[in-house]
């Protein structure tokens, strides 16, 4: 009898390669646990029967591209759609033998904080199904929360991947940009996006990044990994100089218990024997949200003229003209929160308004990328909480565009850099887990993995939450 | 704006997004509070260029799966209404 | 008033390159629609396109040939628009990053060479294949669905954009002429308006001679041919002169033509205008040519069409020069020995154009030959040399054989038995009437019976009046 609640990917490794169990029971336990679980939680958007592979099964996020299997993007538009190619990091799986469990849940388009804006229903918090997961990739974080998948895939733009770790208690890895490709992810802000792991350990993540990374040469934007990624193993961080950027820790909104709770944690990395000291980022965290929330919904907006209705997904006639085609199947296919970054996006971008908005932003991107580049002179990794609340209650946040992009406040900065961000569960408060966000330069994957994995360590957090112990 | 968006949406929704839409905006404007007249845009977060492949043919899918997902058709071609 | 056309031209031309622009699927041409596809070039979900090398490196080579600048810093921009023949929702393209700037092309005009600029050439992926049934065959109005095949989409495509230096429709057409030649002999292009892989637009606006403004311009667009474009921008001239001596306004229009039916009057239409929306693609990395590729390339230019037409206007004038080059027989023309360049020429562009045979396996020296005897044989047997001179062995004496008259041995005799016969006409001839040698040469041909080589008769006659 599995415990698929606590199995890690590496003890499942090993239960096969020791020939404790087959890939087929250990695929059929998933398949087990979300007929247990999955009704509730409603992780997943569908299923994949038999194993295909005999290595450590894997669930992706739903804007993955997966041949001959439904892939939809958490979106009306693209119901019923069936690709005719597996995404570059689906093959790099499938190569590795890992077989597909299932395509998870997430917010339409990748847009949303909360996996509330899906257009199959929201998925639900493992530590409390009256609270959201995260979002966008809320179904993958709460699949291997929950025990239903041993490690996913997700997708991070403005911290998709490193929120819902949070908020759910797991490890989530947003990757430098470009050390893993896009091709065959459904693009949303292709100069942000990025595929990452979401684990229950750091040692997961890194041997899912392992297998991930490195140029694609169908993806014109990747390259290849400077040095080859290791699997962590050091307990302590002598050496290492811990920065503390003021402005993300002392951010407005931050909730006093995830506070006190990173606090503690920026105290364990002095007592593992980092150098800890306070730095700055003077206008990254101020500025970075209008940032992303030009630049994201301008190329969000090109990035999804493509779904009109003509040579796949959602057509609604209309009976006079491809113009009022477009229009009909486009406000029936898309959720409003697609509509109002669509609209942004184009609105940015036009005419009289370019250079004010969307070139304006892409300056603030480089002042961005300067301010954590002079913090990297003096510091090896950054920190400071993931999210600035744990886990809100389904709806809060919901009709409150602006009060739901301020759950990304701290994600967005190292993003706009192309930075690789790691988060782990460093505590619970009030009961629900509170996440901590390494951040390094660019490439400096090795080093978040040693950090992370010491703290990990030395914190002893239980993924498993407590209401399904 | 929904002109160029294709997005034909219904009264209800041009209220409800104005009032969103004009918060946002006002929030993001904020980008232009900063002086950056002497910055470079970034376009891309990588430092890189000349990303190129050699002009040697891949085979293209079978026009059964290029029409596999096609909402209408009629014999090999995508069919749309008219413009 | 006088008044003179400013028109600009806006050409694109598919790269013959084996690969699509931005994925390898092949390029092909006439092939079932929709089996030269895949997931980028039909804009599946998460498909991302992937640079042609071999377009890049034939972009700089025609950028060098039209003189420009190869930018140290290129970018591809997306333009944003919504048309079924455009599967992303947007076209890769550039913008104000182009790989080619500031160049020109020059040929020598009726005034001297004229040069027209070119603005910039840029490189882009051209569109699907909208095939509109229903309505009137290929045309836009009246139509009941649109048929749509992506073979097309993501084709190589060069834009080049002229200034507007043209300055009337004749010099229109000579200039594509010129440049369709120039594209072709660098072999990226066979440039072909039937088979679409070549097509231009052209925008037209008149001014009071001599001055600088730019009016009002239209566009003229779907013009399937350089001969009937040539006419359509005359007619648009003429029109826009009408109507601003009538005291009107000329207003910004663009003409549709109708490639099956010529004669057939254009749709007007106001074309809105758009939005793209342009920003760089975050998909590519921008492009910086090595100054080795760049300096590889130059080296690699053959004598450019431009160049051959300026040495031939040493010997010839600008027209006849100009059509020797765009009709591919200038260098046949060079390798033909004799004096008369003129008239070889004029052989060359007429009846041996009409002979069908292939320049490059002709016999020059032989060739030579025959177009120097081509008024001692009949034009009959003068054709027929000429349709076997691309023939193996070839030589123009076969056909010279039982030609005119040419000894002088012969013919001496009768030309001194002529000018005793007339001593009279000799003496005038002597005194300054020079027009008189005809007389001379005419009465030998008739005591010839029209066999004598009027050449050598003519020759004879002075000699002999010399003395």
């Amino acid at each position: 009898m599995i415990d698929t609640l606590r199995l890690t990917a590496e003890a499942a490794l090993g239960l096969l390669e020791r020939g404790e169990v087959s890939a087929a029971e250990l695929h059929r336990s998933y398949l087990d646990a979300i007929g247990e679980r999955d009704d509730e939680l409603h992780a997943y958007l569908r299923t994949v029967d038999a194993p295909n592979g005999a290595g450590v099964p894997i669930a992706f996020k739903d804007l993955i591209s997966t041949r001959g299997v439904e892939t939809t993007a958490g979106s009306k538009i693209l119901e019923g759609f069936v690709p005719v190619y597996d995404a570059t990091v689906v093959t790099r799986c499938r190569e590795a033998g890992m077989p597909l469990l299932g395509k998870t849940n997430m917010d339409e388009f990748a847009m949303g904080s909360s996996t509330e804006n899906s257009a199959y229903g929201p998925t639900r918090n493992p530590w409390d199904p009256e609270r959201v997961p995260g979002g966008s990739s809320g179904g993958s974080a709460a699949a291997v929360t929950a025990g239903l998948a041993p490690w996913a895939l997700g997708s991070d733009t403005g911290g998709s991947v490193k929120q819902p770790a949070s908020l759910c208690g797991i490890v989530g890895l947003r990757p430098t940009y470009g050390t893993v490709s896009r091709y065959g992810i459904v693009a949303f802000a292709s100069s942000l996006d990025q595929i990452g792991p979401m684990t229950k350990t750091v040692r997961d993540c890194a041997l899912l990044y392992r297998i991930v990374a490195g140029r694609d040469p169908c993806d014109s934007t990747t390259v290849e990994l400077p040095q080859p990624v290791e699997i962590p193993e050091r307990e302590d961080l002598k050496g290492l100089r811990v920065g503390v950027p003021r402005e993300l820790n002392e951010a407005e909104g931050i909730e006093s218990g995830v506070k006190e709770v990173v606090e503690r944690s920026i105290e364990l990395c002095r007592q593992l024997g980092a150098e800890v000291g306070e730095t700055s980022l003077p206008r990254s965290v101020e500025y970075g949200m209008p940032c992303y929330y030009l630049i994201a919904p301008a190329e969000a907006s090109s990035n999804l003229a493509r779904y009109d209705g003509v040579r796949y997904g959602l057509r609604v006639e209309g009976g006079d003209g491809i113009r009022a085609m477009y229009e009909r199947t486009r406000d029936a296919g898309f959720g409003d929160e697609p509509k109002r970054r669509i609209m942004l996006g184009t609105y940015a971008l036009s005419a009289g308004y370019y250079e004010a908005y969307y070139g304006q932003a892409q300056k603030v991107r480089t002042v961005i990328a300067d301010e954590h580049a002079a913090a990297f002179r003096d510091f090896d990794v950054l920190v400071s909480p993931t999210s600035p609340t744990v886990a809100f209650k389904l709806g809060e946040k919901a009709e409150n565009p602006l009060a739901m992009y301020l759950s990304d406040v701290l994600t967005i900065p190292s993003n706009m850099a192309g930075l690789p961000g790691l988060s782990i569960p460093c505590g619970l408060s009030d009961g629900l887990p509170v996440g901590l966000q390494l951040i390094g330069p660019q490439f400096s994957e090795n080093t978040l993995f040693h950090v992370g994995y010491a703290l990990e360590r030395a914190i002893g957090f239980d993924f498993v939450p407590r209401r399904l112990q | 704006m929904t002109r160029l968006a294709r997005l034909e949406l219904t009264e209800d929704e041009v209220a409800r997004f104005t009032e969103q839409l004009s918060a946002i905006l006002e929030a993001v404007a904020k980008v232009s509070e900063l002086d950056l007249a002497n910055v470079e845009p970034t376009a891309h977060p990588l430092d890189v260029v000349n990303v190129w492949a050699e002009d040697e043919p891949r085979p293209s899918i079978p026009a059964d799966d290029a029409l596999a997902n096609a909402p209408a058709r009629e014999a090999g071609f995508f069919k749309v209404p008219p413009a | 008033m006088n008044w003179e056309p400013v028109i600009g031209l806006e050409i694109h031309i598919h790269l013959k390159t084996r690969t699509k622009m931005f994925c390898r699927c092949e390029v092909a041409y006439f092939e079932p629609e929709n089996t030269r596809t895949c997931p980028v070039c039909l804009a599946h979900p998460g498909s991302l396109p992937v640079p042609n090398a071999k377009a890049i490196e034939w972009t700089i080579k025609l950028g060098l040939a039209l003189d420009c600048e190869i930018a140290e810093h290129a970018v591809f921009h997306r333009k944003n628009y919504f048309y079924p023949d455009n599967p992303k929702g947007y076209q890769i393209s550039q913008y104000d990053e182009p790989v080619c700037l500031n160049g020109r092309l020059t040929f020598p005009g009726p005034d001297g060479d004229a040069e027209i600029g070119i603005v910039r050439a840029h490189l882009e992926e051209d569109a699907a294949k909208n095939v509109h049934t229903g309505g009137a065959e290929g045309r836009i109005g009246g139509a009941s669905a649109t048929l749509v095949d992506f073979n097309r989409a993501g084709t190589p495509l060069v834009e080049i954009v002229t200034r507007p230096d043209l300055r009337s429709a004749d010099q229109a057409r000579r200039f594509l002429q010129l440049l369709r030649q120039t594209v072709v002999e660098l072999g990226i292009s066979d440039a072909e308006m039937e088979k679409g892989s070549l097509r231009f637009d052209v925008n037209v606006s008149v001014r009071p001679e001599g001055s600088d403004e730019l009016r009002t311009r239209t566009e003229l667009k779907n013009l399937n041919s350089f001969a009937f474009a040539a006419k359509a921008i005359q007619r648009e001239v003429e029109r826009q002169i009408g109507v601003y001596e009538a005291g009107g306004e000329v207003e910004q229009e663009t003409l549709h033509f109708d490639p099956g039916a010529e004669s057939a009057p254009p749709l007007r239409s106001k074309e809105e205008a758009q939005d793209y929306r342009y920003f760089p693609e975050p998909d590519l990395v921008p492009i910086e040519p090595p100054r080795e590729l760049v300096e590889r390339v130059r080296g690699e230019l053959p004598e450019l069409p431009g160049q051959r037409i300026r040495r031939l206007t040493t010997e010839l004038d600008h027209d006849l020069a100009l059509d020797l080059v765009t009709s591919g027989r200038d260098r046949l023309y060079v390798r033909v020995p004799g004096e008369e360049r003129r008239a070889i020429a004029n052989v060359l562009m007429n009846q041996f154009a009409v002979s069908g045979v292939d320049p490059e396996v002709v016999d020059a020296g032989e060739l030579g030959k025959l177009i120097e005897a081509r008024s001692r044989i009949p034009r009959d047997r003068f054709t027929e040399a000429l349709a076997a001179s691309g023939d193996p062995g070839f030589t123009a004496e076969r056909y010279l054989g039982d030609g005119l008259v040419a000894d002088t041995a012969e013919l001496e005799p009768i030309v001194e038995r002529i000018l005793a016969a007339n001593p009279g006409q000799v003496e005038a001839y002597r005194g300054g009437k020079e027009g008189l040698l005809g007389f001379f040469v005419g009465q030998v041909m008739k005591e010839t019976q029209g066999k004598a080589d009027p050449r050598v008769v003519n020759e004879l006659v002075r000699e002999k009046l010399k003395a």
